[in-house]
């Protein structure tokens, strides 16, 4: 041994990077000639198309304007939106009732808001939804406090595409998860009923899913006996939903390894104890981004409720543009359409991955 | 580390806790126990060693209904391991288990790992049961470490967590798969200490190791499997000076 060994060692410091912008340039888009060309060829069709894009959209754009004034113009017609806005987010929801739906909508978001700090999932949300979610019933439904009664068939809009799309979510996502422990259960009828339920649902579009509810569900009914459209769409939706909610989640229970059962068992925890303290809260989250993606494909599918004749916010906003006073205008409304559902599924994806990191415990 | 009740071992241990009857047990058509007996008195500490495929892991996971056995008895501290699910329970409350990949809930911090059996299976307020999970960190060495994640921990570390978890349940019977098999070198030693410390205290423990150094200062009894057989039983002086068959002399030489 020579004494080298008993120094310590000389820490290097990391070879330093070329930084500035045209060293970043020439290392990501001049590096060679074909990325050059293809560096010059995208400049110059962002070139053709955003300039007028931008004077479109915001320069030769009227915000806040009567019909009339924009059909003088070349540019966007954003007046479609505020003219229009009480029918296209609450649709036929009776005149001087609005502030009701409006109230249970920020109920809803604000009871979202405050769930999302993982911190606060304690026994108390729980009331607090309770509570939150009967409020928002009686304002939606009224007949107490003297406000008058609307009816389901009357809620549209956004408060439909919300609720739609938050109940099909949530009740949506332990009934996936229920099917899934069936599907793997070893009793044979569990297993059997849980395999045909999610193949069938499986196999037949959401559509048609919807159409069965609004049409022939009602046939088997007993004379007398009606189920309102919107509850049987939501049903509809929901069950749609956790047929793929369960395969996701089935996937997820079969990456856990044995030994985590196996320890569990060797602790003497039952069957319940054991999914729901160790391997539950394993799974779900390695399943959180494909769950993401089936949640975020359910909340848009929302918008197909159309074709059974309620009023969500994509058909509030079509019969819009078939008044004639602003037909034409479809591009803005719908671009507008686009923006509204693109905040909420980014709301909803950034928070999932959020959520995954927070969980992640290293391993 | 010899207290007034270190070694008193086989002496008053009148006292069955293990029994094993006529076992067979089949992997499909694979016979892979064939006739096991085997008596574990309390107190006894048992090193079971044997090459790979001999069906010596089987054999303790059967202790605990992790493996079903098809013929014969078991009989774990008075209760028969059957089909009920209550008495299977019951004996994995009883039985400690610890693994070769220590199998560590990896979601939950190292102190919940400890408390989740006393909580939900003992029922122990959770005050309580934190206060025994602490006690028996200490004991393990690792107090320091009960806010972690098990991912934060190395192997030896982890695995002295997973003994920890199973004494927290207050067994009468500590299993060991391989135990140090999955460790680097260096942390088989911290492993091994905490056995050696368990079996002092008197823990009555089946081992199924490779660690041979272990089975001499700690067994009572080593035994040697091969081929799903109990094939040779011995106090650990005789078993290693002196082996009586063919298959185990060739094993000694092999490993030793």
């Amino acid at each position: 041994m020579n004494d080298t060994t008993n120094n310590p060692r000389e820490h290097l410091a990391a070879p330093i990077r070329k930084i500035g912008a045209i060293a970043w340039l020439r290392e990501n888009l001049f590096n060679t000639w074909y990325n050059s060309v293809l560096t010059i060829l995208t400049l110059a069709v962002l070139w053709m198309i955003v300039p007028p894009l931008f004077s479109w959209a915001f320069i030769n754009s009227l915000w806040d304007s009567s019909a009339e004034a924009c059909r003088d113009i070349d540019g966007a017609c954003w007046s479609i939106i505020p003219r229009n806005v009480k029918f296209i987010f609450l649709g036929f929801y009776p005149t001087g009732q609005e502030w009701r739906p409006i109230l249970a909508m920020l109920l809803l978001l604000g009871l979202v808001f405050y769930s999302k700090e993982r911190k606060r999932w304690k026994k108390a949300l729980g009331w607090y939804w309770s509570i939150g979610l009967i409020v928002m019933g009686t304002l939606m439904y009224g007949g107490i406090f003297g406000m008058p009664i609307v009816e389901p068939a009357q809620w549209s809009g956004l408060p439909l595409t919300l609720m739609l799309s938050f109940f099909g979510i949530v009740a949506a996502y332990p009934l996936g998860v229920l099917l899934a422990l069936g599907r793997r259960s070893r009793l044979p009828a569990i297993k059997t009923l849980c395999v045909v339920y999610i193949e069938m649902i499986r196999g037949v579009p959401l559509i048609s899913l919807l159409f069965m509810s609004s049409v022939m569900f009602p046939l088997f009914l007993p004379e007398g006996v009606t189920i309102d459209k919107v509850l049987r769409a939501q049903a509809a939706i929901i069950f749609f939903t956790a047929a793929y909610i369960a395969e996701v989640v089935r996937g997820g229970l079969q990456a856990m390894p044995r030994g985590q059962y196996e320890a569990a068992d060797s602790l003497g925890l039952n069957y319940r104890q054991t999914m729901r303290l160790v391997i539950l809260p394993q799974a779900l989250k390695i399943v959180i981004p494909p769950s993401v993606g089936i949640l975020l494909s359910a909340f848009k599918d929302t918008s197909l409720v159309v074709i059974i004749a309620l009023y969500d916010i994509l058909k509030t906003t079509k019969v819009t543009l078939s008044n004639p006073k602003w037909t034409g205008y479809s591009t803005e409304a719908y671009v507008f359409l686009a923006v509204l559902y693109f905040i909420f599924c980014y709301g909803m994806s950034s928070y999932s991955r959020r959520l995954e990191k927070e969980l992640h415990t290293g391993r | 580390m010899s207290d007034s009740q270190t070694n008193v071992s086989t002496t008053d241990s009148s006292q069955l806790i293990i029994q094993l009857r006529g076992m067979h047990k089949w992997y499909g058509d694979f016979h892979v126990l064939s006739d096991i007996n085997l008596e574990v008195h309390k107190r006894e500490k048992i090193v079971i060693c044997g090459p790979s495929g001999s069906g010596k892991s089987t054999m303790i996971r059967c202790i605990n209904r992790l493996e079903e056995h098809q013929q014969g008895q078991i009989i774990v501290n008075g209760t028969e391991l059957t089909n009920d699910i209550k008495n299977i329970e019951k004996v994995r409350a009883e039985v400690g288990m610890v693994f070769q990949h220590f199998n560590l809930f990896p979601h939950l911090t190292i102190l919940e790992n400890l408390t989740l059996g006393p909580i939900w299976v003992r029922k122990t307020p959770k005050k309580e049961a934190e206060e025994i999970g602490m006690k028996y960190l200490e004991k393990v060495k690792i107090a320091e470490q009960a806010k972690k994640f098990p991912g934060q921990l190395s192997g030896g570390q982890q695995q002295r967590v997973a003994i920890a978890r199973s004494l927290c349940m207050h067994p009468e019977v500590m299993l060991f798969d391989e135990p140090t098999s999955a460790l680097d070198p260096e942390m088989i030693k911290e492993v091994l200490d905490v056995m050696i410390d368990l079996a002092d205290e008197g823990m009555t423990m089946l081992v199924v190791t490779h660690e041979m150094s272990f089975a001499k200062s700690v067994a009572d009894r080593v035994m040697f499997m091969d081929d799903g057989q109990i094939v040779e039983e011995n106090n650990p002086y005789d078993f290693f000076d002196n082996p009586q068959h063919e298959r185990t002399k060739l094993f000694l030489s092999q490993i030793l």
